[in-house]
């Protein structure tokens, strides 16, 4: 005698693409990872704590505030891990590790948390944890230490160990110890700056500069950008877009003012501009989800960071072209809501 | 058109690409099930008013003959799949989920396969008018699943004028391969069917467009094209929904269906291939629709394929013939996209009942799948033939706002093809979210 089924209902679609949310993120960690690796790599020991150091601090926050909210563990769905990550590998390789933690908390708290949490944030968490420590600890995260130095696997920074509350110890000293040739204490973009020299691309693209910990090597970061892309768990039309924007702005203010004009390939590939393109502008939350609005997104995060970068006090504009990016979205997917099928020209 | 158009096979934009699942059942050949012992046969097998049954209990009525009248117009007669005795009148379940008057029929043992009723006509005598009263008496309606009855959508108002037939075989959802089947076992009567159609609403030229999965079908019905080139075969772009009307006119004529609209308003009628393929062969010898054929797959049926079944057979009795298993079982009529689930074996076969999909255990979604908060990674916009805005829909949908959905962000152009939720990460059931707003919608209308 057969015995009858239980016959179960669903609602139709029947079927489901393979990915979820997690299995996203999963591989944004992934992708994030060969990054960190080269970031260890180069700055050694101290990268490695910071990494660590931060992203206990975001998955902490996080944990944090899943107990005074729903109680639901939301760890498990690796975005906190991401923003940590993230935020570490734009933060200068010897920063002290309690502003790290600090950093973290704040990119949890303030960027995420208090929004509502995953999907509910309006800025990126991991720039507004930057941000945050960018106004409290100006010399801190301005303070570059050398890339490939000897013995960087077994030593820390000085300033990595500091203590917290308490001025870090300044790496002056440090650095002349390691008698590194030729270093001179700033990033590719403050050179060109403030002195005028042009780093080579391909030092650019290889990651033979110094800057924030994870931003160097522009080549590294696209490669693990298209993986994301290729695996379409990554709008390439973002990234593709900032940095259109960053050369077309190039280009137009090379016409407008020749003097200040930058190089548009210098402008893609120093400084933070491609991690910012590939990993944070296309942070899905913060984006617009219309095709135009994608455009317009990406088109104003290229030309305000150039235009910071040129113009502006700062050597550096993409933090804050991305948040401006990002407060900009709910204005810009307003205007940009598609063109339904079919739709009747007078409607 | 749109720039994708340039390099593949005609198309439009969005959609999704699921797993077609058709590779089985498509190189099997239609077999024909045998009757049971009791036919289930609903008044209401189609969209429109109830057909009004003409047979009392008791009465013995054979093979072909009519046990139901139409009501109106927008109506069709049944027809007796089986010979046998009326059993009665009764309420019975439907795929719908509520129960349904429905003629019980009892077949007699040993009932014969021959069909007893109907009159050869000679089609080509008729009026335009008679053509498509015979129609309406075959008792046909859209075979795909929509269930219309054909000779209404065959008839075009007189405000409007069409130039151009088009032909649905694209079959775009997945597992289903009865069209693709009829395709390519039964080609000269589908072209019959065709110049039906074409005669039924004046034009003068018609195409078939078939999914590039299939083309053995359109290799087979090129070889059977007339020679007046009036019709003409188009490979499209395998992609769901493909088979939606206004998907497949975007694709094969590049125009758009005005929202809201039917496709007469740009000049066109949509027909799919099983409904032509069954009018080509019905009308000649004067018949009505008493079977039809379903594919009967997935990860639970042991033999899979497409099956010639009686109208009003039931699906336990389909199940107990091509055999399943499972402990947790989905029943599903139609494909997986938008077949409703079933709740009872007792479920009949209708006229537009185009599949029997059998899920089991690992191919069924726990009921406890997380749902994630929107992380608005527009997956669900890109996925959207209509090009709406199914992100933002379903925020609304989850704060109520179910007016501002319809009156600003075209909740009623939503054909409910199920691509954003099968596209969206987070599990967020946005169709379901769709379908009640507009039930709430109309219920507050009312």
């Amino acid at each position: 005698m057969k015995t009858k089924p239980q016959i179960e209902l669903r609602t139709t679609p029947h079927a489901h693409a393979p990915d979820d949310v997690v299995r996203i993120m999963r591989n944004v960690v992934y992708a994030l990872l060969p990054i960190a690796g080269f970031a260890i790599w180069q700055f050694g020991l101290s990268v490695l704590a910071l990494l660590i150091t931060v992203t206990l601090s975001c998955l902490l926050t996080e944990r944090f505030f899943n107990w005074m909210g729903s109680g639901y563990n939301s760890l498990g769905d690796w975005s906190a891990t991401i923003t940590g990550l993230l935020l570490a590998l734009t933060l200068p390789p010897a920063f002290p590790l309690w502003m790290g933690a600090v950093a973290g908390f704040a990119a949890i708290s303030l960027g995420k948390a208090l929004f509502g949490g995953l999907g509910m944030n309006v800025l990126n968490p991991a720039l507004v944890g930057r941000a945050f420590v960018q106004a409290a600890f100006p010399v801190a995260i301005t303070t570059w230490t050398p890339a490939f130095f000897d013995g960087r696997f077994s030593q820390f920074a000085p300033s990595t160990l500091a203590l917290p509350f308490l001025r870090p110890p300044s790496v002056d000293s440090w650095v002349e110890l390691l008698q590194v040739d030729a270093f001179s204490g700033a990033t590719p973009l403050a050179l060109h700056k403030f002195e005028g020299i042009q780093t080579d691309t391909i030092d650019l693209l290889t990651g033979m500069t110094t800057g924030s910990a994870g931003e160097t090597s522009a080549l590294l970061i696209l490669v693990c950008g298209l993986y994301l892309a290729f695996r379409r768990m990554l709008d390439w039309r973002i990234p593709l877009t900032v940095m259109g924007g960053v050369a077309l702005t190039s280009v137009l203010l090379s016409l407008v003012d020749p003097e200040k004009a930058p190089d548009a390939i210098f402008m893609l590939f120093s400084g933070g501009l491609m991690l910012g393109a590939w990993f944070m502008a296309s942070d899905m939350v913060g984006s617009p989800v219309t095709p135009l609005g994608v455009l317009i997104y990406g088109l104003l995060i290229g030309s305000l960071t150039v235009v910071i970068r040129v113009y502006g006090g700062l050597t550096e504009g993409v933090m804050y072209a991305i948040l401006l990016g990002n407060a900009a979205t709910p204005l810009i997917e307003q205007i940009t809501q598609p063109r339904i099928f079919g739709q009747r020209a007078n409607k | 058109m749109s720039l994708f158009n340039l390099f593949g096979r005609p198309s439009f934009n969005h959609g999704i690409h699921p797993p077609s699942n058709k590779t089985v059942t498509g190189k099997t050949p239609i077999r024909r099930l045998p009757f049971p012992g009791m036919l289930v046969i609903p008044l209401n097998q189609h969209i429109g008013k109830p057909a009004i049954p003409i047979v009392k209990k008791g009465e013995e009525v054979v093979r072909g003959q009519p046990i139901a009248k139409a009501d109106g117009f927008v109506s069709v007669p049944i027809h007796a799949p089986a010979t046998g005795r009326i059993k009665g009148i009764e309420l019975m379940p439907t795929a719908q989920g509520r129960n349904a008057p429905s003629i019980l029929l009892e077949v007699y043992e040993g009932a014969t396969q021959e069909v007893l009723w109907g009159e050869e006509q000679t089609i080509g005598d008729m009026s335009d008018e008679a053509l498509r009263q015979a129609i309406q008496n075959s008792g046909m309606v859209g075979l795909g699943g929509a269930a219309f009855p054909s000779h209404v959508k065959l008839t075009i108002p007189d405000d409007k004028s069409v130039d151009t037939l088009v032909v649905n075989g694209c079959e775009c959802e997945p597992y289903l391969s009865c069209d693709h089947r009829m395709m390519l076992e039964h080609p000269r009567p589908l072209m019959r069917g065709i110049r039906y159609a074409m005669r039924a609403t004046g034009t003068k030229q018609a195409v078939i467009g078939i999914e590039d999965n299939k083309m053995d079908a359109v290799e087979t019905l090129r070889a059977n094209l007339p020679r007046d080139g009036s019709i003409s075969v188009e490979a499209v772009e395998t992609k769901y929904p493909q088979g939606s009307e206004k998907m497949l006119i975007k694709s094969l004529l590049g125009r758009e269906v005005p929202a809201g609209g039917i496709p007469a308003e740009i000049g066109v009628v949509v027909n799919n291939v099983g409904t032509l393929a069954a009018l080509g062969q019905l009308l000649p010898k004067g018949e009505g629709l008493i079977e039809r054929v379903i594919t009967v797959a997935g990860p639970g049926v042991k033999h899979p394929g497409n099956y010639l079944v009686p109208l009003g057979t039931s699906i336990g009795f389909v199940l107990d013939q091509v055999g399943y298993e499972g402990s947790e079982t989905e029943f599903i009529l139609g494909g997986p996209m938008m077949g409703p689930a079933v709740s009872a074996l007792d479920t009949p076969v209708t006229k537009g009942t185009s599949g029997l999909l059998v899920l089991n255990e690992p191919n069924i979604e726990a009921e406890t799948l997380r749902i994630w908060p929107c992380i608005r990674c527009a997956r669900c916009v890109d996925a959207c033939p209509m090009h709406l805005n199914p992100s933002h829909l379903g925020l609304l949908a989850a704060k109520r706002k179910y007016e501002t959905m319809a009156e600003e962000f075209h909740l009623n152009d939503c054909f409910e093809c199920g691509s954003c939720s099968y596209v969206c990460p987070s599990n967020i059931p946005l169709v379901q979210y769709f379908r009640i707003a507009k039930a709430i919608n109309r219920e507050q209308a009312a």
